[in-house]
């Protein structure tokens, strides 16, 4: 149990899939501008990471390894994941189009977001077994979410103040990701 | 349409250079630029891709069906990915261990997704090609001065040579990941500061 404990603090905060590992960089630029999206993109990757995490282990493990074909692997699990994408989106579209209408847009280009692929890649890399890697799935996913909703919080105040012209926009938003993926080093304390 | 093959080229180095430019296919960027050996292998690697899928793309541009073309450049992209990992793991092992992951992950970098979709699905061979190497250099470029100004800042030389001499006390924080954000902020304003006059 405390094995776990640990390994969701570490997956949150720690090893932080952005300000750490540089994982899903795009998608925390792109979409901070504003917190409505940036909490639209969070419940998206949030879902479909846990979701792609699960079904690559099962994949790699019973498909991949047991017929020896690994050098596939990068080819399997984009497609995968490019799947599971377009049925989330067909699924949610039909069965829950309230959560359709919040989350629609962010959808497609979570297919792109390196963070879901690189999680993925990681899980069995670190040879994790089938518990820890849905479990470390969600941690990453949850860390992503909280570093995006963190991040656009501060880039809204950033954005109001009067910033001079060459450093306007990404490049100030950049620097800005960059005093948070700090404060995030102060974590590594923890465990 | 007046364009010409040079000038499909050239805008690669300049006037769209990425990340710069186009804000697209950071996480490499930020990850591997910790040194400039390092991002180099990268922008070639990116580069060979870019050039490759490029020109498949156009090639087989009329017969793509237009509402499944996303798979299928992905498909062709990860093939080239598949391929570059495997010549990296037998002719550049050293460099193949520093990227690790990365490599794989070529295949979810928006900059080739971006140029397969936006250009050399819509225009012919040779512009094509053109264009994935002009991006591609300007990439590999980009890559190139990050890593190099983040090494010799944070470490206090580049390649083992020292920079700025041996009383130079160097900032870790530069190779560590809030480094690598700061210096591409950085970096962007001061391209944004040339790019006015």
């Amino acid at each position: 149990m405390g094995d776990i404990t640990v390994l969701i603090i570490s997956s949150i905060f720690i090893n932080n899939i952005i300000l750490a590992q540089y994982l899903g960089a795009c998608p925390f630029v792109g979409t901070s501008k504003k917190m409505e999206t940036a909490i639209g993109m969070a419940g998206a990757v949030v879902f479909v990471l846990t979701l792609a995490g699960t079904i690559t282990w099962v994949i790699n493990t019973y498909f991949l390894v047991a017929l020896e074909i690994e050098f596939l692997r990068t080819i399997a699990f984009i497609m995968i994941i490019a799947s599971l994408v377009q049925f989330v989106e067909m699924f949610l579209k039909k069965s829950i189009p309230s959560l359709y209408a919040g989350l629609g847009i962010f959808l497609p280009l979570i297919t792109t977001n390196c963070a879901v692929m690189g999680v993925a890649l990681l899980n069995v890399q670190d040879e994790l077994t089938f518990l820890t890697a849905i479990i470390r799935s969600i941690a990453f996913a949850v860390g992503f979410g909280l570093a995006l909703i963190l991040f656009a919080g501060v880039r809204e105040r950033v954005n109001l103040g009067r910033t001079p012209g060459p450093l306007k926009d990404t490049s100030i938003g950049l620097v800005t990701a960059g005093m948070l993926a700090m404060a995030f080093i102060g974590f590594q304390g923890m465990v | 349409m007046a364009k010409t093959i040079a000038q499909e080229f050239k805008k690669g180095l300049w006037d769209e250079i990425p990340p710069f430019r186009l804000v697209l296919g950071l996480c490499p960027v930020l990850a591997v630029t910790t040194t400039a050996e390092n991002g180099l292998g990268m922008g070639l690697a990116t580069t060979f891709v870019l050039v490759c899928s490029n020109l498949l793309v156009s090639l087989l541009r009329n017969n793509i069906p237009p509402r499944i073309r996303v798979p299928c450049f992905i498909i062709i992209i990860a093939t080239f990915v598949i391929m570059v990992e495997l010549l990296m793991q037998a002719f550049a092992y050293g460099l193949f261990l520093n990227l690790g992951i990365f490599i794989p992950l070529i295949v979810v970098n928006c900059v080739v997704l971006g140029r397969a979709e936006a250009f050399a699905s819509k225009n012919k061979v040779l512009p094509s090609l053109a264009d994935g190497l002009g991006i591609g250099i300007g990439f590999t470029m980009s890559l190139g001065v990050l890593g190099a100004v983040r090494e010799s800042l944070g470490t206090g030389m580049i390649s083992g040579v020292e920079v700025f001499g041996s009383s130079f006390e160097p900032f870790e924080f530069m190779v560590q990941a809030p480094g690598a954000f700061v210096a591409l902020g950085l970096l962007l304003c001061i391209m944004n500061i040339i790019g006015k006059k």
